[in-house]
């Protein structure tokens, strides 16, 4: 009688083993697969502190291979709007040794600091940069923002 | 006492196979849902082509596509490469019309929505694309002067009640082309430039009735996209649904380890762009560049987007005005295919470099560098069993 009882015990024991295990890997299984991606703000500000810029989708989402048009948003130390900044666009994907897939440029100047840049195009899932060199009477600057689909 | 025993014994083997098992996450199920065929979007309309879409327009296409009198000796159409009954591509390492091409004939399911034709991207639209194996010597061989008149005296009808009437062709030459021989080039230098106008707008037409015809070529439903379709709605697989552990493997190094969804991906398999992935070039062909060499070519297209035979307005042609012009990685770049149905039909890349899917994934298991430029694919360590589970996932696609 007392030997059914080991068995039992040693039942109890492996299974606990067993939970501890799965405890173990579970708890020290990485949340996610980039638990520390890169910085997507939004707005930031240029490399030289000479401007801060907002770069978002026009239409409010990413949709991921179509061609679509972006707002860049520029403003001075002091909130003012930059107009008339020349824009040049590059970027690409770090982890692929590639650039991006279609050359996206500025179109229009939309008022109060706004630029709208169309072309852009993300053909796959990731980590994309997108580079912005920045000229305007303030001066010239840079800014990259990050775009993780 | 045994019985305990056994029982306990039983329990942990149980919980140690459910351990085995292959289960998704939920971004794996999420990956998986964006591949499944139901996801794929209704086909767009192409403004650049007002007859896309116009059923006769599709008919008289159907029988140009077929039709070998489309060809120099009336011995190639359409269709000798792109064979209806084989996923409208001819099993060839290299395509053969008139003479021997330097690429594999592409498959044409989805044709409709690529947004770049040919592996290297020297066409902006299904018709521009169209008309261009009629002038290749190695393909159709044609002129276009010559397409035309065929085009009056065989369809002239048809023709007619589509795209309105045809141009006076009574002073065109029989035999003309800016892409011909030496005579032809020479016989379209003297034309007129009205002359010249009816005979490209007409050549358009070809290619417009012709792509309102491809544009009904669509992927089929396949194994996978039945998984996948229970999967997203948790429902129980039945039948043909039901994925082997060895199909189930493979899907999960697609989507992780092995990384082909980076670039194979959407409910098509492909990102629609062109990449350098190392392939070798083969032996005896004229060298091949890839997509650096096509760009030029396609922004000198007569019969692109910002050209005179486009329909609609110009801001149809965003894929034109945004290319990539000079990039290092477009040398040797080409584009990526869609995968549905490619275990069927070997062999694989753009000049059918390898004969099987099993060397296809050695090939990017051992990433060797490109012959020029820099190949985009990193080596990976895969076990024969991993190997052969990609295989095998990759023939859910093809049943």
């Amino acid at each position: 009688m007392a030997s059914i009882w080991r068995y039992v015990l040693a039942g109890f024991g492996l299974a606990a083993l067993l939970a501890g295990v799965l405890a173990i890997v579970y708890l020290t299984a990485p949340r996610s697969a980039q638990p520390f991606g890169p910085d997507v703000s939004r707005t930031k500000k240029t490399d030289n502190g000479l401007y801060v810029a907002t770069f978002v989708p026009e239409r409010g989402v990413v949709r991921q291979g179509e061609l679509e048009s972006w707002l860049l948003t520029l403003k001075t130390k002091t909130g003012a709007s930059v107009e008339r900044a020349a824009i040049a666009v590059s970027g690409g994907m770090p982890q692929h040794s590639h650039g991006l897939p279609t050359s996206p440029q500025v179109t229009d100047y939309l008022g109060d600091g706004r630029y709208r840049i169309e072309g852009v195009k993300f053909t796959m899932s990731g980590w994309w940069q997108l580079r912005f060199a920045i000229s305007s009477g303030a001066g010239s600057d840079t800014v990259l923002f990050n775009v993780v689909l | 006492m045994r019985r305990i025993a056994r029982f306990a014994v039983l329990m942990a083997m149980a919980v140690l196979a459910g351990c085995g098992k292959t289960d998704f996450s939920d971004a794996e199920k999420k990956t998986i849902a964006s591949l499944a065929l139901n996801t794929l979007p209704a086909l767009k309309t192409d403004t650049t082509n007002r007859f896309a879409d116009v059923p006769a327009a599709a008919a008289l296409g159907s029988t140009l596509f077929f039709d070998l009198g489309m060809s120099r000796d009336g011995t190639v159409s359409c269709s000798t490469c792109h064979k209806i009954d084989r996923q409208f591509q001819d099993d060839l390492p290299q395509a053969v019309g008139v003479g021997r091409t330097n690429r594999r004939t592409m498959a044409l399911a989805g044709v409709a929505r690529d947004p770049w034709f040919f592996w290297d991207g020297r066409r902006d639209s299904l018709w521009a694309q169209a008309v261009t194996p009629l002038e290749n010597p190695l393909e159709q061989a044609g002129n276009r002067a010559a397409y035309v008149h065929y085009i009056k005296a065989r369809f002239g009808d048809r023709y007619e009640r589509i795209f309105g009437p045809l141009p006076d062709l009574s002073t065109v030459p029989a035999n003309a082309s800016p892409l011909g021989t030496d005579a032809e080039r020479a016989t379209w230098n003297a034309m007129s430039d009205q002359q010249r106008d009816a005979v490209n707008r007409v050549f358009a037409n070809i290619g417009k009735a012709i792509a309102a015809f491809e544009r009904s070529i669509e992927p089929a439903q396949t194994r996978f996209d039945r998984f996948a379709l229970d999967l997203a709605t948790g429902a129980e697989a039945k039948g043909d649904a039901v994925f082997s552990s060895e199909e189930m493997l493979g899907l999960k190094l697609f989507i992780g380890k092995a990384k082909c969804v980076t670039c194979h991906n959407g409910p098509r398999f492909t990102d629609n762009g062109f990449h350098n992935t190392g392939v070798p070039p083969v032996a005896g062909l004229p060298p091949d560049r890839g997509r650096v060499d096509a760009v030029g070519q396609v922004e000198a297209d007569p019969f692109n987007c910002f050209g005179a035979y486009r329909d609609g307005d110009v801001s149809a042609c965003g894929e034109l005005r945004f290319v990539v012009k000079d990039a290092p990685e477009l040398v040797r770049a080409y584009k990526t295919p869609s995968l549905r149905g490619a275990a069927t039909r070997p062999p694989y890349m753009h000049a059918g470099q390898f004969s099987s899917l099993d060397a296809v994934v050695a090939h990017y298991a051992k990433a060797a560098p490109s012959v020029e430029g820099t190949s985009e694919v990193h080596p990976l360590q895969l076990s024969d069993r991993e190997r052969a589970a990609l295989v095998a996932f990759l023939k859910t696609l093809a049943e």
